[in-house]
């Protein structure tokens, strides 16, 4: 482990299966990390370094997961989450980069407060952090924030994620805005005024259980205004979190008009349906906005995904306080710890259900979403950064959110099998994760 | 069966037993003393964490006449009623050493979860939109004692069924014992999830009438209005409240029940109320108590004492 603490060590994976999305490649073979980078072969090795052996057979490398759509809590509400517990969970799920949603406390809509949040990152290393600021000041809706601003200090996307930009005429203005910039309008997608009070899907479970219900409408609508608002505009939009048959028809309109529409859905709208609410007997840790949805729209999320419509796979890890979600069901906040079951989730069911190849599922996971963000990355390239994960692709493992760095433990896949396990990870030549264990040294 | 959350839960054997046992409940209720020892030196906690009378008395009752001391949490207006301390306030409960726990809770799933965290049986007294499972067992009992067996009945429940939990353990108790049930409504105030062969939802109340043995009024709110749900409780009133011209397009031996308090002139008449032929609804609150004493009997009174 000589040079990881400073990144200037040297290594190599052997017999490793590596799966690269940025340059659509699959192979099997050694792969070599000097000084924070890839290398190209044996050839760079001087002689005064050593190397370290690390036995790949049997594993995946894929280079920089990135998920682009966390709630990490800070500033502000630390006690739910902080850079630190949302970075560790993030290199333990595998992932090299995560961008923050800014719904925090104050929310991030300034430049000074998308500098802090990537400076306090840099210093807790393990990932990197690309800050999202909101759309509008204070999230409120009413007045566009200073999106080029927060570009210009770092800012990958623009979202008032937690709630949706509601009003069409200040949603048409930011999408015109978007349209001199380099990244998307991350739009959440949701019609409060049809959701109202609805704590889960609106529909056959939610009438026998007597909660209320939000109809799949409420994403439908807005997912409509919005990419007719793309058309208008010509816009960058994306739409987070797609739960519904009626957003993805929308999506397939703006794409067929090739408008830069793009579309994210979650590991666990793919994986469970509204019936989860009713087997875990108002447990809020299936409360989740946008809600769980009954089977006949999972199929169609899973089609989305086979047919290339959804471009992205992204956790929505909105981690809260246990004693936050140990309320009841209609009192708990909405939102499910996801960073540590994403990838064994997509695997699960991505190559099981879905049939996927996995170069086609991880590409949703890594040069999707740097595509949509405006992010270069090259992939396995001789002096790109060494960021990857090694993945056992065959592990089955039981979810314990009690091995969690998350401070949010509150998962629907609480107690089952899921398939695929991070066994290890790489930020920038350093190891972060080994043995599936996050390593304190990793920090700068 | 150790604690009673959903009627559902309950198999058509424990139903029966419940009913039988609340009959000769109601025989207690009606001796000039009506104190028997069975449950003496029990004591249940009747935890309100919303506003009641009806269901509150009714448990107080039914456990004082099996001798049971009953405790009143009334939590309303505490910080507890925002739920922070929910857990806590009913363990708090348990170790002061009570045998039962009887929960009413304005969010859905609460009793359920209690039940989950004590080691003693939990009563659900209602819970939101989800159940109320001893009212469905009144409902159940009246039934039987008025037109003598359930199944292959046929029952129509009127009005504002996606808010009631009433409903909900109506419904599931019906099916369990073998009836036939209708629902009707504006189609905004019907949930999804019920409709099929043995449960049919209508929007037209003459064809949802149409030959009914049993008609469960529902009350509507006021709040529903607001909502923008029902234009005017007077429209509703017009399509939707049972009155005695309505009521003939039921069977001609029609029961009508209505879980309480009735907005008399709204969604039922006065003159419905009111009529010892059809309305059943003094009863249902006599056999309120009924039942109540037949589930504290079962979940803490000590096994073949009555029996």
């Amino acid at each position: 482990m000589n040079g990881n603490r400073d990144g200037s060590g040297w290594w190599k994976i052997t017999d490793v299966r590596v799966i690269d999305p940025y340059r659509q490649q699959e192979w099997l073979g050694d792969v070599i990390v000097g000084q924070g980078h890839f290398q190209d072969g044996v050839a760079t090795v001087g002689e005064t370094e050593r190397v370290e052996i690390v036995a790949g057979r049997g594993l995946w490398l894929v280079p920089r997961l990135l998920d682009m759509h966390v709630h990490f809590r800070a500033p502000g509400q630390e006690w739910k989450e902080d850079l630190a517990s949302g970075a560790a969970a993030a290199a333990h799920g595998g992932f090299s980069a995560v961008v923050t949603m800014p719904n925090t406390d104050p929310v991030v809509d300034s430049p000074s407060l998308v500098s802090w949040q990537i400076a306090e990152s840099r210093r807790i290393g393990l990932v990197d952090v690309l800050p999202a600021g909101a759309v509008t000041k204070t999230s409120q809706g009413h007045e566009l924030a200073e999106l080029w601003k927060m570009e210009q200090a770092g800012a990958v996307a623009f979202s008032d994620d937690g709630r949706p930009v509601a009003d069409g005429g200040l949603m048409r203005s930011a999408l015109s805005y978007s349209a001199t910039l380099s990244r998307p309008i991350v739009q959440h997608a949701e019609d409060l005024t049809l959701s109202g009070q609805g704590v889960m899907h609106e529909g056959a479970v939610s009438g026998r259980l007597g909660l209320a219900g939000v109809p799949g409408a409420a994403e439908a609508v807005v997912a409509w205004r919005d990419v007719q608002l793309a058309a208008l505009t010509g816009g960058r939009l994306h739409i987070a979190h797609v739960s519904t048959p009626g957003a993805l028809e929308a999506i397939q309109w703006a794409k067929a008009h090739d408008l830069s529409v793009t579309a994210e859905v979650t590991p666990h709208h793919l994986f469970f349906t509204d019936e989860r609410v009713a087997e875990l007997a108002f447990s809020p840790a299936t409360k989740v906005n946008p809600p769980l949805r009954p089977e006949s729209y999972r199929q169609a999320l899973l089609q989305a995904m086979k047919s290339g419509l959804i471009d992205v796979i992204a956790s929505d890890h909105a981690p809260h306080h246990a004693d936050e979600k140990d309320l009841p069901y209609n009192h708990a906040p909405f939102g499910i710890s996801g960073l540590e079951t994403a990838v064994a989730a997509v695997i699960t069911v991505g190559l099981g259900e879905l049939a996927m190849s996995p170069l086609a599922l991880f590409e949703r996971m890594t040069a999707a979403p740097h595509r949509i963000l405006g992010l270069a990355y090259r992939g396995l390239t001789p002096g790109e950064w060494a960021d990857f994960a090694l993945i056992d692709p065959d592990a089955r493992w039981t979810v314990d959110p009690g091995t969690w760095y998350s401070q949010g433990k509150h998962t629907p896949w609480r107690g089952m099998e899921l398939r695929g396990q991070v066994v290890a990870a790489m930020h920038r030549g350093r190891w972060t994760v080994r043995e599936g264990e996050v390593l304190p040294c990793a920090a700068h | 069966m150790r604690d009673l959350i959903a009627l559902g839960d309950l198999s058509r054997a424990e139903l029966e037993d419940l009913l039988d046992l609340a009959t000769a409940m109601k025989e207690i209720i009606r001796r000039p003393v009506k104190k028997v020892p069975t449950l003496r030196g029990k004591a249940a906690a009747n935890v309100f964490f919303e506003a009641s009378t009806r269901t509150r008395n009714s448990f107080e009752l039914a456990g004082k006449y099996l001798g049971a001391d009953i405790i009143n949490f009334q939590a309303r207006g505490s910080s507890v009623e925002k739920g922070e301390t929910l857990w806590d306030t009913v363990r708090t409960m348990w170790a002061m050493g009570v045998d039962a726990v009887i929960v009413r809770h304005q969010a859905e799933g609460v009793p359920g979860e209690m039940a989950a965290r004590l080691d003693i049986p939990v009563i659900n007294a209602g819970d939101g939109a989800h159940q109320h499972p001893t009212q469905g067992l009144l409902d159940l009992f009246t039934i039987r004692e008025r037109l003598g067996q359930i199944a292959g009945l046929t029952v129509t429940i009127v009005g504002d069924v996606l808010h009631s939990r009433v409903a909900r353990s109506d419904i599931e108790g019906l099916l369990q014992l073998g009836a036939r049930v209708r629902l009707v409504g504006p189609p905004a105030l019907i949930p999804g999830g019920w409709d099929s062969p043995q449960v049919r939802v209508y929007a037209d109340l003459r064809e949802a009438l149409a030959g009914a043995q049993v008609v469960q009024v529902l009350r509507i709110q006021r709040e529903r209005q607001a909502a923008g749900v029902i234009p005017s409780l007077r429209e509703y009133h017009d399509r939707w409240g049972i009155t005695p011209a309505r009521l003939s397009w039921a069977d001609a031996e029609v029961l009508v029940l209505h879980p309480g308090p009735q907005n008399r002139g709204v969604e039922i008449d006065s003159a419905v109320v009111d009529d010892p032929k059809h309305s059943a609804i003094q009863d249902q609150v006599e056999n309120g108590v009924a039942v109540r004493m037949a589930v504290l009997y079962r979940l803490i009174g000590e096994k073949g004492v009555m029996e």
